[in-house]
Order: C-alpha cells, then structure tokens, then sequence
C-alpha cells in the first residue's frame, strides 16, 4: 500500500469527512452548549447564544428542582443491575453452549435470539397488568428484570461468539493436565474471557441506559430513571432550554464515555456477531 | 466434543436461562393472545367476556389502524434509505486516509449513544421548534418563514430525528466491513483496468450487501418498536399523522383502557414483527456454520 | 510403565460409526504412530486413548489398570496438541508449571523440574516470555515441556508438527525422536504424514476409516505391506499400480512396484519420459510404458534423462508386489 494519493484528493477527503462529522456531532455540541447558557440567551438566535455569557446556573438548579440525583442513581442501578443479573445467568450458558456443544445448541442460541425478536408492545398489557397486580410498577426491583430479560439474548450471544474463540484445545490441555472444572474455569477461562465479558458488560449497560419503552411504560417517580425524567420536558412550563440541555448533557455524558470505549464491541454485540 | 460428565454439566448451566427466557416468552405472549379474544376493559373491572375475533376485526377496521400501518412502513422505509444510502457514503469517505480520523470517528458515532427522549426532545425543542428552534433562527436570517415541522410534516420529522440515532449505527458496521475488504482484491482490479466506480459497483458493494442486509434487518427490527420519540415529540398527532403501530397499541390499551383490542394490537405487531425476524434469523444462522 | 490396551473399542457420533470394534496393544516405551489419511479416525483414536471422548463401547487398560471411564487427568497421559493449545495469558514458566500446580506439587519442586524442562528443551532463556512473543518452533518445546513436566506413563501428540514450515519440522521430528530415546516413555503419535512415521515410529498403525490396516515397524510395512491400501500409502513418492494384462502375466489383479526399484536401461518395458524432475540427488521421471500405463520412476543421481527420451525399463521380479482381487497381498 505504498502509494501516494494526491494531496488534493486527501484535502477534499479531509474538509468533507470534518464537515459532516462536524453536522452529525452538533445536536450534541449544542446541546452542551446551551446547558451553560441563561434560559434567556438560550432561545436567542444562534450567533448571540454563541456571544452570550457562560454560567453553571442550569446545573444548579435541574439538581434542586427535580432530584435529578435520584433519577441519575435509578439509571445507574438499573443499567448496571440488570447487566449483572444477566452475566449471572449468561456466562455459564454461553460457556456450555461453546464449549460442549451438543446437536441443538444452534437451534437453542437461534431460538434464544427470535425472543429478541418479540416487539415489546405485544407484551405490554400482560406486563403492565401483572406489574400493577403484583405492586411492581414503578419499582426498581420489577424493571431490572425486565431489563435483564429483554437484553439476555444479546449478551448470551456477545459471549457466545467471544467463548467460541477460546480454542477447545486450550481447554483440553487444561483437563488433561490435571485441572478440576473450578481450576479451569478459575485459570483458564476466566482470564481468557474477561476482554470479552468486559465489553459484553459495556454494552449492556448502554443498551439498558437508553432503554426507553419499558422505563417509560412502567416507571413515573420513584424508580424513573433518566430516560423517564427527560421525557418529562416533553410539556414542560415556562422556559426550559438550558435546564433540558444540562439534564441532557448529563444523561448522556456516561454513556458517551462508554460508547467511546467500546466502538469495536459494538459492532459485533449488535449484530450478533454478524459482522466483526 | 465431548464426555458425558461435561454434557451433564452444560445442560445444567443452560437451564436457567432457557427457564426464564422461555417462560418470559411464553407467559406475557400467552396472556397477551388470551387477552386478545376478550372483550375486556380497564374501566369496566369484572366484565370481561369472550368475543372471538371480534377485538382483531375492530382493530384492523379502524381508520386509525391502516394509517398507523401505513406510518410504520414509512418510518421505517424512510429510515433505513437515510441510514443505508448515508451510510455506505459516510462509511466510504471514512475508509479514506485524512488527518483526525479517529475524531471524526467518534463524532459521527456519538448519536447513537444519546438516549431517544434526549435525541427526541433536542430535536424538538432546539431544532424543529418554529419559534425558538435554530431552524426557524436560520429561516430568519434568510428571509423565509419559519417552518413549523413537528406540526406541518410530523412524521418527516420523526423519520428525521430516528434516522439521525441510528446512521452511526449503518456507517460503523459497513465501515467494519469496509475495512474487511481484501486490498489485494482492490489492487488486482486496478491492474485489470477497472475504474473507481466499477471497482465500487463490482466489488465493494458485493462485499458489503451482508452487511447492509444486517443492517436494514436489525434496524428494522428496532425501528418497528419506535416508540419514545414519538411519545414525547406528537404524542401520535395531528390526528393520526405520526401514530405508528406501537403508539396505536399503547394508546388503545393503556391511555383508552381497552385491554383486549390493545392485546390484538399488540399480536398484530408480533406478527408484523416475525415476518421480519424470519430473514434475520435465517441471515444469522448461516453465519453460525461458517 | 506405559502399557495402554485398547480391546473391542467402538465409537460413534450419532449415527456415524467411526471407529468399529478395534484391538490394539501398545507396550511400554514404544514409539507408536497413528497414520492414515485425514477423517480416517487417527485423532479420535487419540482422543478416545486420552479421555476427552467417552468410547462407545469397549475397555481401556492403561498399566493393567481399567480407564475405560477415567477422567483425562487421572490416566497419567499428557498430551501435545496440534495447535499446542498454550494458555495466552500465561508466561512460559507458567505454561510448563500449570499441571504441577494442578498436582498441587510444593512449588520450589514444580521450580525445579521447570528448570529441568526448560534445559532440556533450550527454553531457559525464554521462561517468562508470554506464547504469542514465541516463534512456531519454540511454541512447540513448550506445549512438550508442559507434557515432560508430569511425567506421564506416555505422550500423545496430535499431528503436533503441522503447523510448522519444512525446514522446522525436521528439526522438531529429530528432537521428538531424540526425547523419546532419552526418556524412554511410551508414545503415540498422530500423523498423516507418512514420512513422520517412517522415521520416527517402533510401530506404525496404518488406519482407514477407522479400520486398522496394518500393524507392524517401519520397515515391515515397507516391504510387506498387507494389502494395497498400505502400499500405496507407506513409500514416497507412491508405489505404482499395474492391472490388466501386466498383472495377469504375473497370476495377479493388482501389480505393485516402488519407484525406487525400477531399473533404468534393459528390461522389457519401454517408454517415452513425459517429464523429468531433477533434484540432484535423484531423478524423478513420469515415464508412458505402452500397455502397462503411466509409472513413476526414482533414478538415483543425475543420469541426464530428459524429457520426450525413449528408455527401457527393468522391473526385478523379487521387487514385485502381488495383490489379489480383493486387495489383499498375495
């Protein structure tokens, strides 16, 4: 690959790819923007909120007027609870089904993954209904379950592909030299999977971060996480830009982090180890 | 593969999850079905009664049903033309060799981190609104009248504001699979004379129809459950402008309180939903031998 | 001791019967190797023997001692595998030292044989290296210095060279070899290569579809080969097969004769060389005999045959091979 492209072309290369980058980043930019604004220069014509005054000011008062603290501590426990309720129970099924496959270990991960399939309005009276009998509507506890089952496809599958990397052999050679099914399990495989049950995780909790069907259908104060709480705005009173705007910024701000992390695992984890 | 003593073993450590993701199937789905032929309201407690199909047969003769089947194609088709066609280009201009490649990367994928009430409301109120919206600023400036989206065009503008969540999501799988493309192929084709559009038309978009095949399947079926920006954006509205079939199913069942014609809703969508997930799954699974 | 019984031993995956009912004894300190080509049962011979597949049917003695359904690690078996299955994570020493650790042997004694291991094998300077910074080569030493430090009653290696370019295959098959004069332990060998076998082996047991062809050392199956099957297989380059009219003259179905015994000059075939391969220290030829079809010949040294020539060709009739018509040597 040693050839020169010519530098015009990598000029034209370089202001385009900026250019649209630049168009398909700005909601956030300004989104972030407008959270250090004023709620009144925040309305004002684009080039004045650029030329207007920075303040902290909508930070403040999002956290007092709405415990915004709460809702933020609700995502947290619910993205990062039900991810581990699902490794839980997905890392021994996906290790069996990797490394002692039987006849229908295929049919059962194909089966596994049409559950993914089931769109969630065809649930979603049974489920409200049994949630408002049991007394689980707007619990914690009740949506990290859910939570937990609808993402359990993926992450089986995500470690799935993962486990199915480690060679069969390595493990072979671990029970010929001796090693119990809790030494291989504790020496062998565990380190080998941790890269990938990591970025199964990390997916997963942004996948439960940005949940917005069954966080909004069956949460409203208590349990509402932060995808509840900026829904929200959506009939909000009297001027309200800048405080949206910090409440975005910090909605999104973790899990932009995240995602930053974990862009090649995102590919895999979302198409089912499809493409890579 | 194995010894009995492991497969003993596998099974036992398989079972939770099928337990639960079966009975998580079986159990909502199968309530939701029962449900579906009985005449059964939130606001009538007690009364409930069998009907047979009828729920299905109001459902499916609504004006509103054919509307909101009629916006979820459109949704989706719209969608997935802007992701994929915006897609294969970005992701082409992105396999290029340019200064920052790795920050431009990260900014074109960021959208897809942003959670849908976010994306939805900042579109809404800081992009689309026709007073305070940057939009209606720029309409300003120029001369023009501002354009009132959310109400004039509600459902472009949904489409917009999806296809904008979900274009990182086309352009970082294509662009993995660009980068998967054999350079040798590409420079053999050179030597052969081939040019850069013939090059594209015969060989880069061979190599990445399985890609875009996956893409336009996952999308779908995301994009058949697009709900939250539409609750928080139109509320479905005007009329039934931009009531897709899962706002029609929660709004029927959970804001009407008709439990049994939601519930045939709802079956309705799961239908709609498998026909696609039928490709999908036959796609993944072949990917599964290989 | 290393003396591993195989009596009746069966196996089946599902439907498929891939290893019939199968006797096979394997004494103490012997150089035993598998070969056959791929999907001939070779390596599941090998699995069956190490544990990792259960037998269908049938018993495993390993010392006099009953294994049929033993776990892998309690039949004192230690194994190299073909891709030599090193743990990726682990350094070199601790590669080596892993089944001692799982013997929970003291650990100034699992440092020593370590150190004795890796001298052995040349791999004292690279013991805290990880797999992936080694070359094929030293990979190999290792997975065999993981295996050297249990001490096992026999070695099984999975087509263990394989994976190696040629040059590096020959040294490796010559330190095998010299290991397995220096330790003197029982091991069996899988290969599809049959000059591995031919130079390595005490015992070579030719396999075919999970059939044992033929049972015997080296040089035996050189020069009697039970049936055609195993001629064409052991010899390099192959044996070359007569039928028709030739065979008949000679009261047989099938007529075997090895390259390398073919006389160039005089005898009664005659045939024009379609090509000729000259290597210097022999001549490869592809001669057409009318009549008697397309052979191969191995002419040592270089004798200046070239291609389209006319020569005569010498078959000794005590270098004959025979095989009946049901393949079988007469």
């Amino acid at each position: 690959m040693a050839r020169k492209s010519s530098s015009l072309k990598t000029s034209v290369v370089t202001v385009a790819a900026w250019t649209i980058g630049f168009l398909i980043f700005f909601p956030i930019l300004w989104i972030i923007i407008l959270s250090f604004k004023t709620e009144g220069d925040a309305i004002k014509a684009p080039l004045e909120v650029l030329t207007s005054g920075w303040t902290l000011h909508s930070y403040a008062e999002v956290q007092e007027r709405s415990n915004y603290a709460l809702h933020f501590w609700n995502s947290v426990v619910l993205s990062v609870g039900s991810t581990l309720l699902a490794l839980v129970i997905a890392v021994p099924a996906a290790w069996a089904m990797a490394f002692v496959p039987g006849k229908r270990t295929k049919d059962l991960l194909m089966w596994m993954l049409s559950t993914k399939m089931m769109p969630a309005v065809g649930v979603l009276v049974p489920m409200y209904l049994l949630f408002r009998d049991l007394g689980l509507l707007d619990s914690r506890a009740g949506l990290t379950v859910v939570l937990t089952l609808i993402n359990l496809p993926i992450v089986i599958w995500m470690l799935y592909t993962y486990f199915k990397e480690i060679p069969g052999e390595i493990l072979e050679a671990a029970r010929m030299d001796g090693a119990t099914l809790r030494s291989e399990i504790l020496y062998i495989l565990t380190p080998m999977a941790v890269p990938g049950i990591a970025s199964t995780m990390l997916l997963n909790i942004i996948l439960a971060w940005n949940e917005a069907f069954w966080t909004l259908q069956l949460t409203t104060k208590a349990a509402a996480p932060l995808t509840q709480f900026i829904a929200s705005y959506s009939s909000p009173e009297g001027l309200f830009y800048a405080k949206l705007s910090a409440a975005s910024t910090m909605a999104i701000a973790p899990i932009l982090i995240l995602g930053w992390f974990s862009q090649k695992q995102l590919v895999r984890g979302l198409t089912f180890g499809a493409v890579k | 593969m194995a010894t009995e003593h492991s497969r003993t073993a596998a099974r036992l450590m398989v079972s939770p999850a099928v337990i639960l993701l079966f009975l998580w199937m079986i159990v909502p789905l199968g309530m939701t079905i029962y449900f579906s032929f009985l005449r059964y309201n939130l606001l009538m407690p007690g009364m409930e009664s069998w009907t047979g199909f009828d729920n299905y047969y109001y459902f499916l003769v609504q004006p509103a049903f054919g509307a909101a089947l009629l916006n979820t194609l459109l949704l989706v088709g719209g969608v997935l033309l802007i992701t994929v066609v915006g897609g294969i280009l970005l992701a082409l201009l992105l396999d290029q060799p340019f200064k920052g490649q790795g920050i431009v990367r990260v900014m074109v994928i960021a959208p897809f981190f942003v959670m849908p009430t976010v994306s939805a409301l900042v579109w809404k109120n800081m992009f689309m609104n026709p007073v305070n919206g940057m939009f209606a600023h720029l309409a300003k400036t120029l001369g023009l009248q501002p354009f009132d989206f959310l109400s004039q065009a509600p459902l472009a503008s949904i489409i917009l504001i999806v296809a904008w969540s979900w274009l990182p999501f086309a352009t970082l799988i294509l662009l993995t699979a660009l980068q998967s493309l054999d350079r040798e192929q590409m420079e053999a084709a050179e030597m052969d004379g081939a040019s850069w559009m013939n090059r594209f038309i015969y060989l880069t978009l061979p190599h990445l129809t399985r890609s875009i095949t996956v893409v336009v399947l996952i999308q779908t079926i995301f994009l058949l459950s697009v709900f939250a920006e539409i609750l928080v954006t139109t509320n479905g509205g005007p009329g039934t402008a931009s009531t897709n079939l899962p706002y029609l199913v929660y709004q029927q069942s959970l804001l009407n309180y008709d439990v049994g014609g939601g519930s045939a809703g709802g079956i309705v969508a799961v239908i709609l939903a498998n026909i696609v997930a039928f490709f999908l799954m036959r796609m993944i699974g072949k990917n599964l031998e290989s | 001791m290393g003396n591993i019984t195989l009596s009746a031993v069966t196996k089946t995956f599902g439907d498929v019967n891939v290893i019939p009912p199968l006797d096979l004894e394997i004494n103490d300190g012997e150089f035993v190797v598998f070969v056959g080509p791929s999907g001939c049962g070779k390596s599941t011979l090998l699995r069956l023997i190490a544990g990792l597949e259960d037998i269908s049917s049938g018993k495993i003695t390993i010392d006099g001692r009953d294994a049929t359904d033993a776990a892998p690690a309690e039949r004192r078996l230690a194994m190299v595998f073909q891709s030599y299955a090193l743990y990726p994570h682990m350094s070199v020493r601790k590669n080596i030292a892993f089944p001692l650790k799982m013997a929970k042997l003291p650990q100034a004694e699992q440092d020593r044989k370590v150190e004795n291991a890796a001298r052995i094998l040349n791999l004292t300077n690279y013991l805290d290296r990880r797999p992936g910074q080694l070359s094929g080569g030293q990979r190999q030493r290792v997975a065999i210095g993981r295996a050297i430090v249990r001490e096992p009653a026999a070695f099984l290696f999975d087509e263990p060279l394989s994976n190696l370019d040629a040059s590096l295959r020959v040294t490796m098959r010559q330190e095998i070899s010299e290991l397995h004069q220096s330790l003197k332990t029982t091991m069996i060998y899988v290969t599809h290569d049959q000059v591995e076998a031919m130079t390595m082996a005490d015992k070579i047991v030719v396999l075919n579809a999970g059939n044992i062809e033929q049972v015997g050392s080296p040089l035996e199956l050189y020069h009697r080969p039970r049936n055609l099957f195993v001629a064409g297989f052991i010899g390099s380059p192959k044996m070359n097969f007569i039928t028709g009219a030739e065979a008949a003259k000679h009261g047989c179905t099938t007529l075997g004769i090895r390259p390398e015994h073919i006389e160039v000059g005089g005898g009664d075939w005659e045939g024009v060389i379609g090509l000729a391969e000259h290597l210097g220290s022999d001549t490869f030829l592809k001669v057409e005999v009318a009549g008697v079809g397309n052979l191969t010949v191995r002419v040592p040294g270089e004798r200046g045959l070239h291609h389209g020539q006319t020569i005569r060709l010498h078959a000794p009739a005590d270098k004959l091979y025979r095989f009946g018509p049901d393949g079988l040597a007469l």
